[in-house]
C-alpha cells in the first residue's frame, strides 16, 4: 500500500484525536446524521459564542448603507426599484475578515480542550485569522496552504496571507498544486498532536451565527424590518450556513439567503496548468458547487457547512464584474477592500436593480485588501499570466482566457443557477441505493424541501440513468 | 542575503541562519489517483521555513527547526527569504474602469 494510502486510512483516528469530537454519535441507521444535535453537542447558546468573541475582539462590525451605489444600481432600475445595499464591514475584524468569528470558536475549544498548538488546512483568509488569535491565546500555529505551481509561482493573494500568517507567528507550509494538501496536513496533525482548527467543524459554523444574528438585530433596530435578503459570497458553505442560521435564531425567518460566487467554470482546480490562470483564490464556483452538492467532501467527517438547507437562489458573476464593484466601492464609498470578499456586493449590485426601492439587501462581508490581495495585483499579475483583460458582456468571460470588465453598471449582471440542478446533482450519490423513510426525512431536512419531493426526484434520478 | 554571514571559500551558510528549503512530499507515482493528468506527472513540493540545524549549502539536504520548532529536513533552497509580493504594475484597463465609474456617477461629484 503506498504511504498516501496508509495515511487516509488512518483519517478518521487523526481526526477524532485532533478535534476530540466524536461523530459517531450523530450518526443515523442509513445514510444521515442528526445534524442539528451535532450543532448543540458542544452546549455553546448564540449568547456563549457572542460572550467567547468578544473576549478575542471579534465582531459587533459595522453595517453600512451603501447610498451611492445604491444610487448607481437605482440609475439602471425602472422607476421605485433599486434596492437599498448595506454591507457588513467585516474587514474591521482583527486579522481583516469574518474568518475571525469562526476562528475564535476554534482557538476557545483548543484552548479549554488543553491542546498545545492549532493546524489549519486554509490558502484564504482563515489562516491568517487563526494565526492572530492562535498568537493571541500562547497556542502554537501550523497553516498549510495550497501555494505554488510547478513553476514556482505563487498566487500573489496566497502568498499575501503566508505574510500574515508569519506576521502573527505561525509556521507555514507552502505546497504545489494538488488536492493531496490533505495528506500533509493529517501527517501533521499526527506528528504536533495539534487540534485540528476546521473550518467545517461545529465550532467553525457556530461563530458565524453571530455575524447572522447581528445584521438581523440592526436592521430590525435602525430600519424597523429584517432585511429583504442577505446575500453571501459562497465557496466551502460554512459562510452562508452560519450567516443563515443566525439568521434564523434571531427571527429573520422571511429573510431571503443567497449563495454568490465568482463563475470558474472550466478551470480545473487540481490542475497545476490551471492554478495561476484564476484571480480568484476563493469565493468561486471551484469551490462553491462541490462542496454545495457535497458538503462531506471536508476536512471532517461530517461538515457543518450546509448551504443547500438554507440557500434560496444561488447566483454567479464573473471576475471583471468583481473587479469593477471593487473599484466602484473604493471610488463612490471611500471603502478599499479585498476583491474576493466583494463576490456578494458584484451580485448584489445587480440584484437590487430588480428589487423595489424601499427593500434592503444586505452583503454580509468585505475582507482586508493589502499587496498581492488587492485588485491591481491581481489584474496584473493575470496580464502577466497572458489573460486577456477587455471590456464587453461579462457573461461571455472566459476563465483562464480573459477578464471581462462592465463597460458600465448597466452590464453588470448575474446569472442563476437552477436549484434543481444542485440539488439533483447532491442526490446522484444516491442512485440505486434503497433508501428507506427515515432516510428520504433526512434528504428533505438537507435540501429543505419535502420528503415526498425527494422520493419523486430519486425515483426520476433511477429512471433516467439505467 | 548578507555576505558576512557566508564563509565565501565554501559557500557555507552558518547554522541558526533562517532558510527556507523545499521538500518532496510525494513522487508522481504516490500522487493520489483521482488528479488532472498535468499535476499527476508532478511531484507534490512543499516549501517551509526555520532555522539551519548544523551549516549548510545551497542546494544541498539541511535540517531546519521550525517556527513550531519541528524539525525537517528538505533541500536547502533560499538564505533569509523575504516577501516582496506588491500592489502589480500599472494597468490602463484598470484605470479606464475607473473612469467609466466616475462618468456615469459625475452627478455625485459636483
Amino acid at each position: 500500500m503506498s504511504k498516501y494510502q496508509e495515511v487516509m486510512d488512518r483519517k478518521s483516528v487523526i481526526m477524532k484525536n485532533a478535534l476530540k469530537l466524536d461523530y459517531d454519535k450523530f450518526e443515523l441507521d442509513g445514510i444521515g446524521f442528526d445534524y442539528e444535535m451535532m450543532m448543540s453537542d458542544s452546549g455553546y447558546t448564540l449568547g456563549d459564542v457572542i460572550q467567547i468573541q468578544q473576549s478575542f475582539s471579534v465582531g459587533n462590525t459595522p453595517l453600512i448603507e451603501l447610498k451611492h451605489l445604491s444610487s448607481y444600481a437605482r440609475k439602471f432600475a425602472k422607476d421605485g426599484y433599486g434596492a437599498r445595499i448595506f454591507i457588513k464591514d467585516e474587514a474591521q475584524n482583527i486579522s481583516g475578515s469574518f474568518k475571525a468569528r469562526r476562528a475564535a470558536m476554534a482557538i476557545h475549544q483548543a484552548k479549554k480542550l488543553g491542546y498545545q498548538g492549532v493546524i489549519a488546512a486554509t490558502s484564504g483568509n482563515y489562516g491568517a485569522a487563526v494565526a492572530a488569535l492562535a498568537a493571541k491565546a500562547g497556542l502554537k500555529c501550523i497553516i498549510v496552504q495550497e501555494c505554488f505551481d510547478s513553476k514556482g509561482i505563487g498566487q500573489p493573494e496566497i502568498i499575501e496571507k503566508a505574510r500574515a500568517c508569519e506576521a502573527y507567528g505561525a509556521e507555514v507550509i507552502q505546497l504545489s498544486v494538488g488536492p493531496e494538501l490533505f495528506y500533509e496536513f493529517l501527517n501533521l496533525l499526527e506528528e504536533t498532536k495539534y487540534f485540528n482548527a476546521s473550518l467545517y467543524s461545529p465550532y467553525g459554523i457556530m461563530g458565524i451565527e453571530t455575524l447572522g444574528a447581528e445584521i438581523a438585530d440592526e436592521c430590525l433596530s435602525k430600519h424597523g424590518k429584517y432585511p429583504e435578503m442577505v446575500i453571501c459570497t459562497n465557496a466551502g458553505g460554512g459562510n452562508l450556513t452560519g450567516t443563515a442560521r443566525g439568521l434564523l435564531k434571531h427571527g429573520a425567518k422571511d429573510t431571503k439567503v443567497i449563495a454568490a460566487s465568482v463563475d470558474l467554470s472550466g478551470l480545473h482546480m487540481a490542475s497545476d496548468h490551471d492554478f495561476n490562470r484564476k484571480s480568484f483564490t476563493t469565493g468561486h464556483t471551484g469551490f462553491g458547487i462541490p462542496f454545495t452538492t457535497f458538503p462531506d467532501r471536508s476536512d471532517v467527517p461530517r461538515s457543518a457547512g450546509r448551504p443547500l438547507r438554507y440557500l434560496d437562489e444561488y447566483v454567479l458573476v464573473n471576475q471583471g464584474s468583481v473587479f469593477f464593484i471593487t473599484e466602484a466601492l473604493a471610488i463612490l464609498e471611500g471603502m478599499e477592500r479585498g476583491p474576493a470578499g466583494n463576490t456578494a456586493l458584484a451580485a448584489a449590485f445587480s440584484m437590487a436593480k430588480s428589487m423595489k426601492i424601499d427593500e434592503i439587501i444586505v452583503v454580509q462581508e468585505t475582507e482586508y485588501t493589502g499587496a498581492g490581495k488587492h485588485m491591481n495585483a491581481q489584474i496584473s499579475f493575470a496580464k502577466d499570466q497572458g489573460i486577456d483583460i477587455l471590456f464587453g458582456n461579462p457573461l461571455k468571460e472566459i476563465p483562464g482566457k480573459n477578464i471581462i470588465f462592465p463597460k458600465s453598471g448597466n452590464d453588470l449582471i448575474h446569472k442563476s443557477i437552477d436549484l434543481m440542478d444542485l440539488r439533483y446533482s447532491y442526490l446522484k450519490r444516491y442512485k440505486d441505493i434503497k433508501l428507506t423513510e427515515e432516510d428520504y426525512e433526512y434528504l428533505g431536512l438537507e435540501l429543505k424541501t419535502d420528503k415526498n419531493h425527494i422520493k419523486l426526484w430519486m425515483e426520476d434520478i433511477n429512471e433516467t440513468k439505467k | 542575503m548578507k555576505d558576512d554571514l557566508i564563509k565565501e571559500e565554501s559557500k557555507m551558510i552558518p547554522k541558526g541562519t533562517y532558510v527556507e528549503i523545499e521538500k518532496v512530499i510525494l513522487n508522481p507515482d504516490e500522487r493520489a489517483s483521482h488528479i488532472p493528468l498535468d499535476t499527476k506527472k508532478l511531484p507534490l513540493i512543499m516549501h517551509v521555513k526555520g532555522f539551519l540545524c548544523e551549516d549548510g549549502e545551497l542546494g544541498k539536504m539541511v535540517e531546519i527547526k521550525t517556527m513550531t520548532k519541528r524539525k525537517e529536513s528538505g533541500k536547502l533552497l533560499t538564505v533569509q527569504p523575504f516577501f516582496n509580493h506588491t500592489f502589480g504594475h500599472y494597468v490602463d484597463e484598470v484605470m479606464c474602469l475607473r473612469q467609466n465609474i466616475l462618468i456615469e456617477m459625475e452627478d455625485y461629484h459636483e
